[in-house]
């Protein structure tokens, strides 16, 4: 079923005696596979307001991601977190929408600069799983009136509510920027080095790690990009030997491969997802290669989020048991995101908590029921 | 401001709560003896006063989650305290509760330069938590103008932001994870060190529910290296309108400073009256404040001298050592003390689209002057969070009931324009009843469903945020 607007939305799904699978582009097919009618959202669309002074952007959630991309290139802005897109992780078509980035809570290699999509959200409006519209949040800067529902509902999936409008705070895109490559360091130097990088005072808006090499990004305006770069590349050659790469298209498609994880795309075997603390990340690979017989990885947020390519069908999370942090099976076949968990199982006492909340905005479970387990 | 009635029942088994609470507790961490639990009557909206019950000051998470067993299983509310400095009465007790304060709870847990962040417990005071890290070059970086005082579990509770939010965020930016105790005295972790939650982010909506939810005993916060250096410009204007549109290009060109501060002419002139500072005589002053290394800052202010020329200011004054940046720093600092000097005065802080400055400011100027109380207003213009300062004088009958009258016309003209009531003191009781002119009947029954999924009994912090008539059957009448 297609929906075109708000109020459509609404009487829908206070009508509905069936479950429903939310759909705006249909790229981010992630979690548990579930029984349910396609409830199409990506008609209800257009930017509503767009204010490049005040750094704010309205818009409808289904509306296309690349035409909010496009408008506020025009203006010199962008959505500084950076979100990825997912097609060719997934093998997924269609037209990634702001409402599904923001219902997955979407953020790249700039997120440990600029935050995650979640601290972009300004406000939301939603139609529960009740049909009732509810709008959260507003589109100003600083918000503190009554709770804070819009970060309830990023990364929520479409379990507590549909998405109709979202507020996002926008950024300038900078002059310039430089990135900083570290070739041939082992895992354990490479987090060094982002380690390193990150607690320094020079700004840095991407540390990542792959077969591409060590990666550190600076960003801003051209004379201070060149001297922080200088200043890091003295810092970071006590690890290794640092070239600074500061061609700008070639740059930007470096941190595209890194934002999308394209060193996973086209090749067989499922995909992890894990949140840790940096300094624990290497061993924790290190384990995974053992006993899971992982085949890759790629370290972003200097080491704090790493993906891991597996072999079909095994149970990361058992395999490792209990470490600080989470791991999300994010791509594999229907089958196994039956069969495993693909978002982390929560203590029993937050569990409960999460189930309230689903329970109290979406009494009937008809909302993408079971995706997030 | 109405509160509701204490309950009777309550009120009358006062010594059966004490004893139980001392059954659980060590003996110095109850307080009932109505002379020290006056010192808990009010927070830092001290307009509104009223005695606790008693006071528990616990000292672990283990104690906290005993004391909330026995108000749970008693009806008895809590009132969750850190500091006690909010500005809109979110620490303000009722006759019938429990003041539950957590100013013992202050040590720093651990620390991880590598993966940059800290663990304390909540009661530890904001500026106490930079400088825990700042010999290895770190900062926490929300910076409420009360942070010498104020308590990471009021940060956690009312979403804090402060003068340099504008490019480090405020509380729920920078907060990574919390213990909280539940009201049944049930303990839950949320989030942790790392960047992102693995399901729901309970923690964003735990950040800025004004204790209603529960009870933050421990936090775990990013913490940033800090920049090599800032410094500080001063813009003068002759037209507030001039002024903001200043602001909106210096943002739309690039600039992203960690401060944007805009005084009015009524603050400037009381602040020079007060402390001095030799600022000029003018309608409107921006206090710009760009970070980095100098050739860095010398690249922003290059710019931003470019832009402001094309506004032709009255006077663009550059601070070319460590005491003249105080100096620009110094009459804003102490606005609210000039400001207190004066007068009484109550603090707004409604957040506007930057846009509608201008139109904003013209429209207080016209109904201060129709109510007779002059407005002073000095705000963190980058983000449009204003800060109108009503002045108005408490010993004269019948001011501080105009003075609120003018607030709440003032919050209903932020919301008018596409902002909000408050953007960092929270709703507490002193913004309450204004809620529905934010926030349809449905936009906060979604809200309190959040609460009866935490505290079902609405047993903490009842009486706050939720007009007293929208949660009247929850709170049971």
């Amino acid at each position: 079923m297609s929906i075109s607007s708000e109020e459509e939305l609404a009487a829908v799904i206070r009508g509905t005696t069936v479950p429903f699978r939310i759909k705006g582009g249909g790229t981010r097919d992630v979690g548990r596979p579930g029984a349910g009618e396609a409830l199409d959202v990506s008609g209800i669309a257009g930017i509503r307001l767009y204010e490049p002074g005040a750094l704010t952007l309205v818009a409808a959630a289904g509306t296309p991601l690349a035409e909010v991309e496009a408008v506020l290139a025009a203006e010199g802005q962008r959505l500084a977190f950076e979100p990825a897109d997912w097609r060719g992780l997934l093998g997924t078509a269609g037209e990634p929408t702001l409402g599904g980035m923001v219902a997955a809570n979407v953020s790249g290699p700039r997120r440990v600069q600029a935050g995650a999509c979640r601290d972009a959200l300004l406000g939301v409006r939603f139609v529960d799983g009740t049909g009732t519209v509810v709008k959260n949040g507003g589109r100003v800067m600083k918000n503190v009136t009554g709770y804070d529902l819009v970060k309830l509902m990023a990364g929520s999936w479409g379990t507590l509510g549909v998405l109709t409008e979202v507020s996002l705070k926008v950024l300038p895109a900078p002059e310039a920027a430089a990135v900083l490559v570290l070739d041939g360091l082992d895992e354990a130097r490479a987090v060094r080095a982002m380690t390193a990088a990150l607690g320094s005072p020079f700004d840095v808006t991407g540390a990542a790690h792959g077969d591409m090499g060590t990666v550190v990004r600076i960003e801003g305006f051209a004379q201070s990009v060149a001297y922080r770069a200088e200043r890091l590349a003295s810092l970071l050659a006590t690890v290794g030997p640092v070239r600074v790469e500061r061609d700008a298209r070639s740059a930007a498609a470096l941190w595209c491969a890194v934002r999308d994880v394209a060193p996973f795309h086209e090749v067989p075997g499922d995909v992890w997802r894990l949140s840790v603390r940096p300094s624990e990340a290497t061993a924790l690979v290190a384990r995974a290669w053992q006993v899971a017989g992982a085949r890759g990885a790629l370290y972003d947020w200097g080491g704090g989020l790493v993906w891991l390519l597996l072999p079909e069908g095994e149970d990361l999370r058992a395999r490792l048991g209990p470490f600080n942090g989470h791991a999300t099976l994010f791509r594999a076949d229907a089958a196994t995101r039956t069969r495993i968990a693909a978002f982390p199982p929560e203590p029993a006492p937050v569990a409960a908590l999460a189930a309230g909340i689903r329970a109290k905005f979406d009494p009937r479970g008809i909302l993408n029921p079971g995706l997030m387990g | 401001m109405d509160m509701p009635l204490p309950d009777a029942t309550i009120l009358s088994r006062r010594a059966e709560i004490v004893a139980r609470l001392r059954n659980v507790l060590p003996a110095d961490a109850v307080i009932d003896d109505p002379v020290e639990t006056r010192a808990y009557e009010c927070d830092g909206l001290a307009a509104y006063r009223c005695p606790p019950l008693a006071v528990v000051l616990p000292r672990s998470t283990a104690e906290v989650a005993a004391a909330l067993q026995v108000c749970h299983a008693l009806g008895v509310p809590v009132v969750p305290r850190g500091s006690g400095t909010s500005l809109s009465g979110g620490a303000l007790p009722t006759a019938d509760s429990v003041i539950l304060g957590l100013a013992r709870m202050n040590r720093v847990l651990e620390v991880s330069y590598d993966d940059r962040f800290i663990r304390v417990e909540a009661g530890r005071t904001n500026l106490s938590v930079t400088g825990a890290v700042e010999a290895e070059g770190f900062f926490y970086a929300p910076d409420p103008s009360s942070q010498l005082a104020c308590a990471i579990a009021g940060n956690v509770a009312m979403n804090s932001g402060g003068a340099h939010c504008l490019k480090y965020g405020v509380t729920t930016n920078n907060l990574l994870g919390v213990t909280l105790v539940q009201m049944d005295g049930s303990v839950v972790e949320l989030g942790g060190a790392q960047m992102d939650a693995g399901g729901l982010d309970l923690l964003g909506v735990v950040c800025g529910s004004e204790g209603q939810l529960g009870v933050v005993t421990e936090a775990t916060l990013r913490i940033l290296p800090k920049p090599e250096g800032a410094r500080p410009v001063l813009i003068a204007f002759d037209a507030n309108e001039v002024a903001g549109a200043c602001v909106a290009d210096i943002i739309k060109a690039g600039v992203l400073p960690v401060a944007i501060e805009f005084m009015d002419r009524p603050c400037i002139r009381a602040c020079e009256d007060f402390a001095h500072a030799g600022y000029p005589d003018c309608e409107a002053l921006l206090i710009v404040e760009v970070e980095g290394a100098d050739p860095e800052i010398d690249e922003q202010l290059g710019l931003i001298r470019q832009i402001a020329a094309r506004h032709h200011p009255i006077e663009f004054r550059e601070s070319a050592s460590e005491e003249e940046a105080k100096k620009i720093w110094l009459g804003r600092k102490s606005a609210f003390g000039a400001m207190g000097q004066i007068n009484d005065y109550m603090c707004l802080d409604g957040t506007i689209p930057v846009s509608a400055l201008p139109e904003v400011l013209r429209r207080i100027g016209e109904m201060s002057r129709a109510v007779g109380l002059d407005v002073a207003n000095v705000f963190h213009a980058g983000d449009g969070n204003m800060h109108p300062l009503i002045l108005f004088d408490a010993n004269k009958p019948g001011d501080l009931e105009k003075c609120e009258t003018l607030g709440a016309e003032i919050l209903k003209l932020c919301v008018e324009v596409g902002g909000c009531l408050t953007g960092e003191h929270g709703v507490g009781i002193e913004k309450r009843d204004l809620m529905g002119v934010q926030y349809s009947g449905a936009d906060m029954e979604a809200q309190m469903r959040v609460k009866d999924v935490f505290d079902p009994a609405w047993l903490l912090n009842p009486a706050k945020v939720f007009p007293l008539a929208a949660s009247a059957a929850r709170r049971g009448g």
